[in-house]
C-alpha cells in the first residue's frame, strides 16, 4: 500500500504533525469557547481574554439538561436523544437507498429525461427553502403525516436525495465499468451486479453521503418543531432551541446541549472514516 | 387522589384543551403548576401544555391554524394581533377581559379595531437596574443619570456607568418617548421615523455613547448581563427577566428617569404577553375558560411569586407578597407609564429601519439626521403600497401555452434520446432505469416540487394584511427595475447580487481550497493518529451552527472580543469589525469557512479515493514530482467526484443566510446581506410581503438555474468524459 508519497524523513513527519496539531488547535479554539459556556455560564461570549475555558468550571448545566423530567417522570433529554437517533438513521437508511438507485441508473443507463433528471435534483436546491415550510405543512397534513417521525424521515430523506445522487454518481462514474461487464458474462443479474461490485467499490462515497444524511437531519429544528405537536416526539435540536428565548438565552444549557449533541456525529463519522481509507482501490475488489 | 381521579373519569372524561407556549424555566414552572391546579379543581377539561421554541413559535402557528392542527390557547406577545385578527387566525374576546381588571396600557395593548383579542397575562417593559452599592439613590432626571454615570464611568478601566442594547429600538424607544418623538403619524396610521424629536433623542444617546463613553461598546445582551454582574456597569437599562439573570450584586430597579430637555417621562415600549384564542379551537369554551382561569387573582399571584411576571392583573397587587415586591412594583409602576407597542401589522415594518440608524450612528459614526432620513427612505420602500389588481387570465393563458410547447419539445426530445422507438415500446433497459429513479423522483416530486411550484405561484400576487392579490408581473418589474434606490445603493437588487456572488466565490474557494489541502494531509495511510485528526477536524460540522456563529460574532467584538485581545497581544490596534462592508463581509466569510470547510474535506477524503493508486506509483517510477503528481493525476482525476459538491456548495452558499443573519446582521446599512436574507426580511421583518418574498426566490432560483447550466456548458456533464 504506498500512499504516494514515497518514504518521508522523521522530520518531516514530525512536521506534519506538528502542523496537523496547530490546525486542529485552531478548529477547535471557537468550540473551546462553548465549552467553556457549558462549565460556566456566567462568562459571556466576549470577555476581553484570550483562553476561554473559565476559572472555576462546573457540571452543572450538565446536569440540569439530563435531568429534565416531563410530567410523568420520563427524562426528556434521553427520549428526545432517541427521537433524534432513530429519525437520522432512518433519514439516512431511506435517503441513501433512494439516491444509490437512482444514482447507478443516472451513471450506468441511459434513458430518456436522464439529464433533465439530473438538473431538476439540482433545481431542488435552488429555491430558498423559507418559501416552503407552509404548503410543505399542508401537504404533510393531507397525507396525515403531520406529528409523526415518519412523516419527519420522509421531508429530510428527500432534501438529501439531490445531493446525495450527485455525489454517488460522480462516484459511480470513476469505477471502470469493464468489472460488471465481466460479471454479466458469468452470468450475474444487474441486481447483483450493483450490491455486490458496485457498491462495495463506492464505499467512500456512501460514507460521505450517508454522513450528509445523517447531519441532515441531526441539526434541523424548525422542521421538526413545525411538525411536531408532543414533547416526547421532538427531536434533541428542537429541545435545545428551547432555550434560546424571546428575550434571554439560557447560554450554559444551550452549550451543554450543543455539545452533547454534536458527540453522536463525531462517533457516526469515526465509525464511517475508516470507509474513507485508501487501499480500496479500483485494482483491489473485494467484496 | 387516585379518587378523585376516578371519580372524574366516572363523570365524563375531560375534554382536551391544547395550550401552546414558549415559556423557560420560572415562567414555564408557574404556567405547569396552574395547568395542574386547573385541572384538579374541575372536571370538563383537562388543559395540556406543549412547550416550543420561540423561534418556531408564530411559523409554526401560521401554518398549524389555519388547517386545524392549532392549539385551542396560545401565549404570545401582542404584536402579532392586528395581522392575525385580520387573517381570522383568533376569536374576539369581548366583554371576557374588563376595564378596571387590568392597567388601561395593556387592555390598550391586546384591543384591535375595536375588539379585545386576548387576555393580558403579563408585561414586558424595560426599567432602570442599578447596583445599589454604586448608585445608592435612582436619578430621577436624565442630568441626574448623567451625572451619576459620568462619576463612575472609566473606560481605562473598563468601568461604565450605563449598559444597555444600544441599537435596539425597543430599548431606544424609550429615549424617542422621552423627547416626546411619536411612532405613527395619526389618523393615517403611518410609521414616521425622521421627525425632529428623534434627532434630539438620538443625540442625546450618541453623546452618552460616543463622546461621554458612558456605555461600553457594542453592547449586545450578553454583554451587558456580564458587566453589569461584575460590578463594572453601576446601571442597566433592562426588563423584568434581566432579574434572574444578576448574580451577586446588590441591584434595585425604578422607573425611567425624566429627560431633563423636555421634561417628559421616558416611556419605553411595553409589551403585553397575553392568552389568545385560536379562531379554529376545538375547545373554545374550554380554552375561555383556561384563559380566564390564568388571569384570576389566585393564579396572577402564583405566576407573580414562582414565575416572577409582572403580571397584568390588577388586583394581585393587593396581595402584600406581590404588591410589596421592590421588583415587580417598579415594573407595574414603569407599565403604567409605558407605551403600548402597537399590534398593527404596520409595525412590523419600523424595527429594520430603526435598527440600521441605531447602528450606523452608534458605531458607525454617522450624522443622527442623515441616519434617520436615511430610515425614513427605507421605510418608504420597505411598506410599498399594493400595486394595482391584474386580471389573471393572460397570465394563466400564456402559463397554458407555456406548457403546451414544453410538453412537445419533451415528446420531441423523447422521441430523440429513446430512438426512434414510440413511447409505447420502452426498452426493458429504459423501464429498469425508471424503476430505479422512481422512489427518489417520487418523494421528490411530492415533497419538493410541490410546495416550490405554489411558493413561485406566490410571486405574481401581493400580500397585505391577510389578503391576496394578483398582480402579474409588478413585484419582478419592481424588484429588477430597483425602484427605490440607486443600483450602486447596498439596498438595491443589483448591489445585493453583487455581493451575493461575491460571497459564494469567497467561500467555495475557501472550503474547497482549504477542504483539499487537509484531505491530501489526512489521506497518507501511514499517518499515525489521523482518525483522530479527522474527526478533530469535523467538530465546527458538528457541533449546532447557531451557538458556533454566535460565539464568533463574540470573538469580532471591537472591544472584549478574542481576535481584539490576539491583536493587542501584537502591539496592534483593534479592529471594529461591523462599521466597514470589507471588514464585516471579512468577518461572514471568516465564520462560514471555518463551519463549511470539513463538509468539502471529507468529501474530498471519500473523492480522492476514486483515483487508482498505482497511476502514482507509476509517475513515481517515472520520478515526476509531488507538485506534477498533484497537478496531472489528482486533480484532474479529483474533478468527476468533487464537482458535484462544488456546484451543490455553491448553490447551498448563495441561498445560506443564517450566518450572516447571526454575525453581521447585514451590517453596515445591509449591505453585506445577500439576496436570500432579501427574500427573508419581505416574508418575515416587513409586514409578510409573501409575494415580494417569493419573487426574490423566483429570482434566486432562475439565477442559480442558469449558473449551472454555465457550468455544465463549461465542464461538460460532469463524470461522464471519464467513464
Amino acid at each position: 500500500m504506498s500512499s504516494g508519497s514515497g518514504v518521508r524523513a522523521a522530520w518531516q513527519t514530525a512536521l506534519l504533525h506538528c502542523a496537523l496539531v496547530l490546525i486542529c488547535f485552531l478548529t477547535l479554539y471557537p468550540v473551546l469557547w462553548v465549552v467553556g459556556l457549558a462549565l460556566d455560564p456566567a462568562q459571556g461570549m466576549a470577555q476581553g481574554r484570550l483562553w476561554p475555558l473559565p476559572a472555576h468550571p462546573s457540571l452543572q448545566s450538565f446536569g440540569e439538561l439530563l435531568g429534565t423530567q416531563d410530567a410523568a417522570g420520563h427524562f426528556l433529554f434521553l427520549r428526545q436523544l432517541a427521537n433524534s437517533l432513530v429519525v437520522a438513521s432512518l433519514t439516512t437508511l431511506v435517503g441513501l437507498c433512494a439516491s444509490m438507485t437512482a444514482a447507478y441508473a443516472m451513471s450506468r443507463f441511459s434513458f430518456p429525461g436522464r439529464k433533465l433528471g439530473l438538473t431538476a435534483l439540482l433545481a431542488t436546491q435552488m429555491f430558498p427553502a423559507t418559501m416552503m415550510s407552509v404548503p410543505l405543512y399542508a401537504i404533510l397534513n393531507s397525507m396525515h403525516l403531520l406529528n409523526t417521525l415518519s412523516g419527519l424521515v420522509l421531508v429530510y430523506a428527500t432534501t438529501a436525495v439531490p445531493f446525495c445522487v450527485w455525489m454517488l454518481k460522480g462516484y459511480f462514474d470513476t469505477i471502470p465499468r469493464d468489472l460488471e461487464e465481466a460479471a454479466l458474462l458469468d452470468g450475474a443479474t444487474h441486481a447483483q451486479i450493483f450490491t455486490r461490485v458496485v457498491l462495495p467499490l463506492a464505499r467512500p462515497a456512501l460514507a460521505v453521503t450517508a454522513l450528509f444524511s445523517f447531519m441532515t437531519a441531526w441539526n434541523e429544528f424548525i422542521l421538526a418543531a413545525t411538525f411536531l405537536d408532543d414533547a416526547a416526539r421532538f427531536t434533541l435540536p428542537v429541545a435545545l432551541q428551547r432555550f434560546v428565548g424571546e428575550y434571554k438565552t439560557e447560554w450554559g444549557h444551550f452549550a451543554a446541549g450543543a455539545l452533547l449533541v454534536s458527540a453522536p456525529v463525531m462517533a457516526v463519522f469515526f465509525a464511517l472514516q475508516r470507509h474513507l481509507v485508501g487501499g480500496l482501490t479500483a485494482g483491489g475488489v473485494k467484496g | 387522589m387516585i379518587a378523585a381521579l376516578f371519580l372524574a373519569f366516572a363523570a365524563a372524561a375531560p375534554r382536551p384543551v391544547l395550550l401552546w407556549h414558549a415559556y423557560r424555566a420560572a415562567e414555564e414552572d408557574a404556567l405547569i403548576q396552574l395547568v395542574d391546579r386547573f385541572n384538579a379543581e374541575q372536571g370538563d377539561y383537562r388543559a395540556e401544555l406543549l412547550a416550543l421554541p420561540y423561534d418556531a413559535f408564530a411559523s409554526k402557528l401560521t401554518s398549524a391554524v389555519p388547517t386545524g392542527h392549532g392549539p385551542d390557547l396560545f401565549i404570545f406577545a401582542q404584536e402579532r394581533i392586528g395581522g392575525w385578527a385580520r387573517q381570522s387566525y383568533l376569536q374576539p374576546l369581548d366583554g371576557e377581559a374588563k376595564a378596571g381588571e387590568f392597567p388601561s396600557t395593556a387592555l390598550q395593548a391586546v384591543t384591535f379595531e375595536g375588539h379585545v383579542y386576548a387576555m393580558p397575562l403579563a408585561l414586558k417593559s424595560v426599567a432602570l437596574y442599578r447596583n445599589r452599592a454604586l448608585v445608592p439613590e435612582a436619578p430621577r432626571t436624565s442630568d441626574e443619570l448623567i451625572a451619576m454615570a459620568t462619576k463612575l464611568t472609566d473606560p481605562a478601566r473598563g468601568k461604565y456607568g450605563l449598559a444597555y442594547p444600544v441599537s435596539d429600538f425597543f430599548f431606544h424607544a424609550a429615549f424617542l418617548t422621552g423627547f416626546g418623538g411619536r411612532l405613527f403619524d395619526e389618523p393615517a396610521h403611518k410609521l414616521v421615523i425622521d421627525t425632529p424629536e428623534a434627532v434630539r433623542a438620538l443625540t442625546l444617546v450618541r453623546s452618552l455613547a460616543l463622546e461621554k463613553r458612558l456605555i461600553p461598546e457594542e453592547p449586545t445582551g450578553t454583554l451587558v448581563t456580564a458587566v453589569f454582574n461584575s460590578g463594572d456597569a453601576a446601571m442597566a437599562i433592562n426588563g423584568p427577566w434581566f432579574a434572574g439573570e444578576i448574580h451577586g450584586v446588590d441591584y434595585a430597579v425604578s422607573p425611567l428617569p425624566i429627560i431633563s430637555e423636555t421634561g417628559l417621562p421616558m416611556r419605553p415600549l411595553l409589551s403585553v404577553e397575553a392568552a389568545l384564542i385560536s379562531a379554529r379551537a376545538r375547545e373554545p369554551e374550554g380554552a375561555k375558560r383556561l384563559a380566564r382561569y390564568l388571569v384570576s387573582r389566585d393564579a396572577a399571584v402564583l405566576r407573580a411569586l414562582v414565575g416572577r411576571q409582572v403580571v397584568a392583573t390588577s388586583a394581585a397587587y393587593d396581595d402584600p407578597r406581590v404588591g410589596n415586591d421592590p421588583l415587580l412594583s417598579a415594573f407595574r409602576a414603569q407599565a403604567e407609564v409605558a407605551l403600548p407597542a402597537d399590534n398593527t401589522p404596520q409595525m412590523g415594518a419600523v424595527w429594520e429601519p430603526e435598527k440600521r440608524a441605531l447602528a450606523s450612528v452608534l458605531s458607525g459614526g454617522a450624522s443622527p439626521a442623515d441616519a434617520l432620513a436615511q430610515a425614513q427612505r427605507r421605510l418608504t420602500a420597505i411598506t410599498r403600497a399594493a400595486p394595482p389588481e391584474k386580471s389573471p387570465w393572460p397570465y394563466l393563458a400564456a402559463l397554458a401555452a407555456g406548457l403546451l410547447g414544453l410538453g412537445f419539445l419533451a415528446r420531441r426530445k423523447l422521441r430523440g434520446g429513446g430512438g426512434d422507438l414510440p413511447v409505447t415500446a420502452l426498452s426493458r433497459g429504459t423501464l429498469r432505469a425508471y424503476a430505479y429513479v422512481a422512489p427518489a423522483f417520487i418523494s421528490i416530486l411530492v415533497l419538493v416540487a410541490l410546495p416550490f411550484a405554489a411558493g413561485m405561484g406566490l410571486s405574481f400576487f401581493h400580500h397585505g394584511e391577510g389578503h391576496y392579490t394578483f398582480i402579474g408581473l409588478q413585484n419582478f418589474i419592481d424588484i429588477l427595475a430597483s425602484r427605490d434606490y440607486r443600483i450602486s445603493e447596498p439596498m438595491s437588487f443589483y448591489f445585493t447580487l453583487g455581493v451575493t456572488l461575491l460571497w459564494t466565490l469567497a467561500n467555495v474557494t475557501f472550503h474547497v481550497g482549504i477542504g483539499l489541502f487537509l484531505a491530501l494531509l489526512l489521506r497518507d495511510p501511514l499517518l499515525r493518529f489521523k482518525g483522530v485528526y479527522r474527526v478533530l477536524l469535523i467538530v465546527p460540522w458538528a457541533v449546532p451552527n447557531y451557538i458556533t456563529a454566535l460565539v464568533w460574532k463574540g470573538m469580532f467584538h471591537r472591544q472584549f472580543g478574542a481576535i481584539s485581545a490576539l491583536l493587542v497581544a501584537f502591539g496592534l490596534s483593534p479592529i471594529s469589525w461591523f462599521t466597514r462592508f470589507s471588514t464585516a463581509f471579512a468577518a461572514n466569510v471568516v465564520t462560514n469557512t471555518w463551519l463549511g470547510f470539513p463538509f468539502m474535506m471529507v468529501v474530498a477524503l471519500g473523492a480522492l479515493q476514486s483515483i487508482p493508486q498505482d497511476l502514482y506509483e507509476a509517475a513515481e517510477v517515472d520520478g515526476a514530482s509531488r507538485w506534477a503528481q498533484f497537478r496531472h493525476i489528482t486533480l484532474p482525476l479529483l474533478r468527476p467526484a468533487l464537482l458535484p459538491a462544488v456546484i451543490l456548495g455553491s448553490v447551498w452558499t448563495f441561498n445560506m443566510f443564517n450566518i450572516i443573519y447571526l454575525v453581521s446582521g447585514g451590517d453596515p446599512g445591509g449591505s453585506t446581506d445577500i439576496l436570500v436574507s432579501e427574500a427573508y426580511r419581505w416574508a418575515f421583518q416587513r409586514n409578510e410581503q409573501f409575494g415580494f418574498a417569493a419573487a426574490y426566490s423566483t429570482l434566486i432560483f432562475f439565477f442559480l438555474l442558469g449558473y449551472s447550466a454555465l457550468t455544465r456548458k463549461l465542464s461538460r456533464e460532469p463524470g461522464l468524459e471519464s467513464a
